[in-house]
């Protein structure tokens, strides 16, 4: 019988959460690194008992771990995560020009089909890459060295390169989304790379609303049998491209809010897209106090609010960008965590949710793995 | 000439280190802040970029170094250690810092 294994990051550390195929009844595991920050944890499509876990911490910096057993025992890799060449300096929130500095991995992303490859985040932005399991990092200097780079800001929480996407079509092709600079395409298997936010509108956020980079990208997704749609939560807008990022479109009418930081595809119902509004970019909490998930089943055209078994008074939680995910069961799964605690799991595609699990640290992120 | 010195590590890194309370270091020459951090990088290579900084060497800004009830976190990395350090009647403590609510 299959089985669903989710992986989550937290405030204060990860914990693994397990269930059989039926999505009734979980097992709670951890704290695993307890009182570190687990940004983000992640299985290797190729081999789902190899996870990688960025940990990291204020007093003592970015570890990185890894386990090849599914997450019963890890060890620390390779944690230098070392600019190549000369750092450069990009705006600082001030105004100022502010040398690029580590700060911390934010995503993890393992390649498709070779467990010892794998791509990550940084704080502030730039792509790493392993090909050793994890035990060294190169830098793929290319992003970074983009001309644009100079002039990304950071957004509120740092200058985050937080989604990658490799293309599960042709793993040339990758995506990466950056806070506060927006999307970035490359076709060259992140050698280099270009701007893909043309459609993006950043009104009363940039000087010039449409301008090539800048944007408050929060998080991108697609469907792995159409690679061309891109599904997109800004900082404001909930946006859509039918060509792999060339022109985005709205498609955010009808959600009480087109704030978030979180969106995800069904596993199986490639125009069937999730978000969770919040209220705005002050006020990181559901609208009206209500905790809701919205779906469209018409890839954003039209969206229902999806509230059994959610919370429909009195909640203020927030839900990060990495904290959604979706299995590939059917009906399908879809999970998501909140800054309360909380991980809440759908087994109906999102007909009803229940509480896996009420009071965890603050939820970073949560991935789902569906296991034989 | 070799010094054994006491160091004890905050509560997170012993268990990233996977050491007790106490960890005792053989220092070659003169017994300062970057020879001690040195010899325990050398000895507990995950350790390397927890403390300083992996490039620069510099005290992380949440790390706090104490010996004898004295702050030296501010020192010259390689000011000498107080002399208590060094023959091992005192510890080298390596702290975070207070910090939050």
């Amino acid at each position: 019988m299959s089985a669903v294994r989710l992986l989550v990051g937290t405030r204060k550390g990860a914990f693994v959460l397990t269930s059989d195929g039926s999505r009734q009844s979980w097992q709670v595991e951890g704290p695993h690194f307890a009182g570190w920050e687990i940004y983000h944890l992640k299985g290797s499509p190729a081999d789902p008992q190899r996870l990688y876990a960025s940990q990291s911490s204020g007093w003592f910096g970015q570890l990185v771990q890894r386990s090849d057993d599914g997450g019963n025992t890890w060890a620390p890799v390779g944690s230098d995560f070392t600019y190549q060449g000369e750092a450069g300096t990009h705006p600082w929130y001030d105004g100022t020009l502010r040398p690029w500095e580590f700060t911390r991995i934010w995503h993890l992303e393992p390649s498709l089909d070779d467990p010892a490859t794998v791509y990550a985040g940084a704080q502030d932005a730039a792509l790493f890459r392993s090909t050793d399991s994890g035990q060294t990092w190169q830098e793929m200097v290319g992003l970074r060295g983009h001309p644009t780079a100079p002039s990304w800001q950071p957004g509120a929480g740092g200058l985050c390169l937080h989604t990658i996407i490799i293309g599960p079509d042709d793993p040339s092709r990758m995506f990466v989304a950056i806070s506060a600079a927006g999307v970035f395409r490359s076709v060259d298997a992140g050698e280099t790379w270009r701007p893909a936010n043309h459609g993006l509108s950043s009104e009363g956020v940039l000087p010039d609303p449409d301008a090539d980079v800048g944007h408050c990208v929060h998080r991108i997704a697609l469907h792995p049998s159409r690679p061309d749609v891109l599904f997109m939560q800004k900082h404001w807008d909930v946006m859509r491209s039918d060509d792999a990022g060339n022109f985005w479109y709205d498609v955010g009418e009808g959600l009480p809010s087109d704030f978030g930081f979180c969106i995800d595809v069904h596993a199986h119902e490639p125009e069937t897209v999730y978000v969770v509004p919040i209220t705005s970019d002050s006020l990181h909490y559901p609208p009206e106090g209500k905790l809701r998930v919205y779906r469209s089943r018409t890839g954003g055209h039209e969206w229902e609010p999806l509230t059994n078994g959610l919370p429909q008074q009195n909640c203020y939680v927030n839900v990060y960008r990495d904290a959604m995910a979706v299995d590939s069961l059917d009906p399908c799964g879809v999970y998501f965590g909140t800054t309360g605690g909380q991980v809440y799991a759908s087994a109906d595609a999102g007909d009803s949710w229940a509480a896996v699990v009420r009071d965890l640290p603050a939820v970073l992120s949560v991935e789902a793995q569906t296991l034989p | 000439m070799s010094s054994l010195v006491r160091v004890r590590l905050p509560a997170q890194l012993r268990i990233l280190a996977g050491v007790g309370t106490e960890v005792v270091l053989e220092v070659n020459g003169p017994v300062t802040q970057r020879s001690v951090l040195g010899a325990l990088e050398q000895q507990y290579p995950l350790l390397v970029g927890t403390i300083r900084d992996r490039n620069t060497a510099k005290r992380r800004p949440f790390i706090r170094f104490f010996a004898g009830e004295a702050d030296l976190s501010n020192e010259a990395p390689d000011s000498l250690l107080p002399e208590a350090v060094a023959r091992g009647a005192e510890m080298f403590v390596v702290v975070g810092a207070m910090a939050g609510g």
